[in-house]
């Protein structure tokens, strides 16, 4: 065998690795299309938070029973509908990748990336009947980016690095308390339509 | 040179023989479809090699039943993973 061959050979080994541990079939188009669901959300959201109030006046968020709701119907709606186009999309580059959607490796990806993000749901819903609204975004951000970098190592690498940015996004809201509705939307809105264009360009989704 | 050569492994020649083993250094273990699907080749020709691969005591084979239905999985053993290690060595000190 000359060289060339043996390059192919590691070449070869690599990939065998990768598509058997790695979810492959994650669409960069997906990212784009939660990061938009997310930004809609986060208008509606100030919306509701910030409705009734005198535009030059310190802007206070104001909870209600009814606002609380919206916001909780908001939030589904926008998870639901990112799920679904992840779904979807990720199907389609499956059959294009001549792979299984629903294979071992994408069960271990959700897998890892649903234990932090349950536990963070779980505590943001605590903290948020306890009227600590204020501590949703940057816990829903914390928790989703430790989710993503738990992932990772199931998926395209680049999960990783999406994962730390929400993470730092996720403290800095929580020390800039009064604008997590901002960060939120920087965070999944502007960063996944950010990583979804990326990864869409590099992996032709 | 001729150390280096008698690292390479006769068993890793085959493409097929080389991408099982490489899935099952990687993970725990995978069954007879996960193995069809990575690989793309027909149920034959991928049995051919996994037996060959078992004869060398490279993988074991793990037979049980899920639902009633029989489900194959595929284990690297220490020795096999030990050949591949010396296997991908030996192919660095030659590109070197």
């Amino acid at each position: 065998m000359n060289n060339q061959a043996y390059l192919e050979d590691l070449k070869m080994i690599k990939e065998m690795m990768s598509r058997s541990t790695r979810f492959i079939s994650l669409s960069g188009l997906s990212g784009v299309f939660a990061g938009s669901f997310a930004l809609i959300g986060a208008f509606l959201a100030y919306k509701t938070v910030y409705s009734n109030q005198d535009y030059l006046q310190f802007r206070k968020a104001v909870i209600t029973s009814e606002t609380l709701t919206t916001l909780l119907v908001i939030a589904t709606g926008t998870l639901v509908l990112s799920l679904v186009a992840g779904i979807l999309l990720s199907r389609r580059k499956a059959k294009k990748n001549m792979v299984k959607p629903w294979n071992s490796q994408a069960k271990r990806m959700l897998i890892n990336l649903f234990i932090p993000l349950f536990a963070g749901g779980i505590l943001s819903l605590i903290f948020l009947f306890k009227g600590y609204i204020g501590m949703v975004a940057p816990l829903t951000l914390i928790f989703y980016g430790l989710g993503l970098v738990n992932a990772s190592k199931y998926t395209l690498t680049e999960i990783r690095s999406l994962g730390i940015a929400e993470i730092i996004l996720g403290l800095l809201a929580a020390h800039f308390i009064g604008y997590g509705l901002i960060f939120w939307a920087l965070g999944f809105g502007i960063l996944h339509i950010v990583y979804g264009i990326i990864m869409h360009l590099k992996y032709k989704s | 040179m001729k150390e280096i050569l008698k690292n390479l492994d006769k068993a890793f020649e085959n493409k097929i023989r080389l991408g099982i083993m490489s899935a099952l250094m990687v993970n725990d273990f995978l069954d007879f479809n996960s193995l069809k699907e990575l690989l793309q080749v027909t149920d034959g020709n991928l049995a051919s090699h996994l037996k060959s691969l078992e004869n060398s005591e490279y993988i074991i084979v793990q037979k049980e039943f899920q639902n009633r239905k029989p489900n194959t999985k595929y284990l690297a053993t220490s020795v096999g993973k030990l050949a591949f290690t010396k296997h991908i060595k030996a192919i660095e000190l030659l590109l070197k």
